[in-house]
């Protein structure tokens, strides 16, 4: 199933890019401005007029091998460029998302239990207009806010002493995971994950407060779903407490369908680093796709699409696993 | 007054629900206030070239933002464009944006939910394999994918937008048909040889659409906020298009001011920022309000 997923989406990505001519997808192979009058010859070399599922399998062969391409933005190849992005955004989405879950789950829980209160219209509130706030604008105003009227969170990945300082001394600072906040600790210069931290403080609010209200929601109704069952009468028919009632009976039912959503969560918000990156200036996965669709980067856009229906098919993986850890009636195949 | 339609009923109850709920009427508000202000466009900003309105008028190509004034009610934004015109006309291009995506999308998505729910099967195993493909890539990147293939845009921004979306509509609308595919009703019909197109259109499309009209409202804002982006990236409108987002692009180097006074353009980013939350805010708002009034769990209290 998940590898039929992943087998249509590379024939969607290909059908994309079968709308391209030969000419303008034999530039994908040009890597040096002098090579764009042998386009004729590429053609004919790689075969870009042969008929389609000829050169559909050709192209499957070679993504496989990984070879995905030239990138102008990144002046590399795709599969390079791709592995020197990914670390500034795992590490973004590293510290985003158990906040998102934690934050999301408990207030989700807190919000059904009193259901109707102040609380809860609090949070429904914030979870309206956390959804209508577009990531980029909210972005924008918390630079405005943060970095302008208060310069307390500067945009970027790390400063520019501590910039000075990695270029000058390779040899004090080596760079395990590309992750500055990891590689920081890594190497015992804990002002180095400060100040990475420092700059991850503010992408990390804004996707955190966009990204949590649809989780915060899901938990909320599946909670109020949970306690009016008949178990939890039931329970408090036997005198337990309304602790044990919601932590240990009702919450623990709740969470079956927010697995599903918070899961779905994990890759939406590496779809949400896209406007943060490009705000707040971090040159990651997000950055890197934003700038290839402006300069019409073809291959990294077709990687890109491939690369995130591999993450939709694992985290698909990942929560029918989880599934059968929360739930025991539900038996892996 | 008894033997009303039954429709007409539920329908009056349905809208006193929706008004009972204090949020819903805000939202309705603010559309109802961004509905005037598009329809009366030409009247509150008129066009300095009728001939095509949604180009921004602009006295000179000064890169610096001007304050409010009387000439420029709203101040000027980077390259001398006049904020107040954008923002007018810019509603138009936020209405025209959400109902032409959500309309072509819910359009193709409504059709295949329906057959793929109703005849099952090689239909439904064919459709429907289709849609998990689709959701496998996310919208922004799809997107993107599409906009780079066919081209910049709004045109291309709204086509590809709709390309993607269409397969939210398949979902919703299978899983209601397969709900009511079964009842006592629908079998009826068949048996008396009511036609498949006719029992699709009478009798299940009225009773399975209200999820979807839910999603829908929500989706405008989620598609303007989306369109609003690539406008923003330099994707959507042309340079000078009355559009939101790119107003917020053309902010985008003036959010933080000269030192000393790091909010002096807050004006640049203010008026069209407020206009994409407060226009999503009225949709999400309405949907919200929508999905309370035809769940039919807490309908009747």
């Amino acid at each position: 199933m998940l590898v039929f997923v992943l087998l249509g989406v590379s024939v969607l990505i290909f059908a994309i890019l079968m709308t391209f001519s030969p000419e303008r997808r034999a530039m994908t192979y040009v890597e040096t401005p002098q090579q764009v009058k042998d386009i004729p010859q590429i053609i004919k070399q790689h075969g870009l007029d042969d008929p389609a599922h000829v050169q559909y399998f050709r192209w499957l062969k070679q993504i496989s091998t990984g070879n995905w391409g030239w990138s102008f933005v990144a002046a590399d190849t795709v599969w390079n460029a791709f592995w020197r992005y990914l670390p500034i955004t795992l590490e973004l989405n590293l510290f985003t998302t158990p906040l998102i879950i934690i934050i999301g789950i408990w207030l989700g829980t807190q919000a059904g239990i009193h259901k109707d209160t102040w609380l809860d219209h609090l949070t429904r509130i914030f979870a309206i207009i956390g959804w209508s706030l577009p990531t980029f604008l909210f972005a924008l105003i918390m630079l405005m806010l943060f970095y302008g009227y208060f310069p307390l969170f500067p945009p970027g990945i790390i400063g520019d002493k501590v910039q000075m300082f990695i270029l000058e001394n390779p040899d004090k600072f080596h760079s395990y995971t590309g992750m500055y906040t990891i590689d920081g600790l890594l190497n015992g210069r804990l002002d180095i994950t400060l100040d990475a931290l420092r700059h991850l403080a503010m992408p990390v609010f804004t996707q955190v407060v966009v990204v949590v209200a649809l989780l915060m929601r899901v938990m909320r109704s599946s909670m109020i779903e949970e306690i009016s069952k008949e178990y939890v009468i039931t329970a408090r028919a036997k005198g337990a407490d309304n602790k044990t009632i919601y932590f240990r009976h009702a919450r623990k039912n709740a969470l079956i369908p927010v697995v599903t959503v918070a899961g779905w969560l994990v890759a939406f918000s590496m779809e949400g680093s896209v406007s943060v990156e490009i705000i707040f200036n971090r040159r990651g996965i997000g950055w890197w796709l934003a700038q290839s669709a402006i300069a019409l980067d073809i291959p990294v856009l077709m990687g890109m699409c491939l690369f995130f229906g591999l993450v939709y098919v694992v985290t698909n993986l990942v929560i029918d696993i989880l599934y059968a850890a929360i739930d025991p009636r539900i038996r892996l195949t | 007054m008894a033997d009303r339609h039954p429709r007409l009923k539920e329908l009056k109850f349905t809208l006193y629900r929706i008004f009972r709920n204090p949020s819903a009427l805000i939202g309705f508000c603010l559309l109802l206030m961004f509905g005037i202000i598009a329809v009366a466009a030409p009247y509150i900003a008129p066009p300095k070239y009728p001939r095509s309105p949604y180009v921004m008028p602009h006295k000179g190509f000064s890169p610096t933002p001007r304050p409010p004034s009387r000439q420029n009610l709203m101040g000027t934004t980077s390259g001398q464009y006049d904020i107040f015109y954008g923002v007018v006309w810019g509603t138009r291009t936020a209405f025209k944006i959400g109902f032409v995506v959500v309309g072509i999308a819910a359009l193709v998505g409504i059709t295949l939910g329906l057959v793929a729910g109703y005849f099952g099967s090689l239909a439904d195993e064919i459709i429907m394999r289709a849609v998990d493909v689709a959701f496998a890539v996310p919208l922004l990147v799809l997107t993107m994918a599409i906009i780079v293939a066919f081209g910049r845009g709004l045109e291309n921004v709204m086509f590809a937008l709709a390309l993607v979306e269409w397969r939210v509509y398949v979902r919703v609308m299978r899983s209601g048909i397969l709900a009511l595919r079964d009842m006592d009703y629908v079998q009826a019909a068949k048996v008396m040889g009511v036609s498949h197109v006719r029992i699709m259109l009478r009798h299940l499309l009225p009773n399975g659409i209200y999820p979807v009209l839910v999603i829908a409202t929500m989706d405008i804002g989620s598609m303007v906020i989306t369109a609003a982006f690539m406008s923003f990236l330099g994707l959507g409108a042309p340079k000078g298009y009355a559009d939101w987002g790119q107003m917020v692009a053309l902010a985008r180097n003036y959010i933080i001011g000269p030192p000393g006074d790091p909010l002096k353009y807050w004006y640049t980013i203010a008026f069209p920022g407020l206009c994409i939350i407060l226009f999503v805010l009225a949709w999400n708002l309405i949907g919200d309000a929508l999905r309370d009034a035809f769940d039919p769990k807490i309908r009747r209290g």
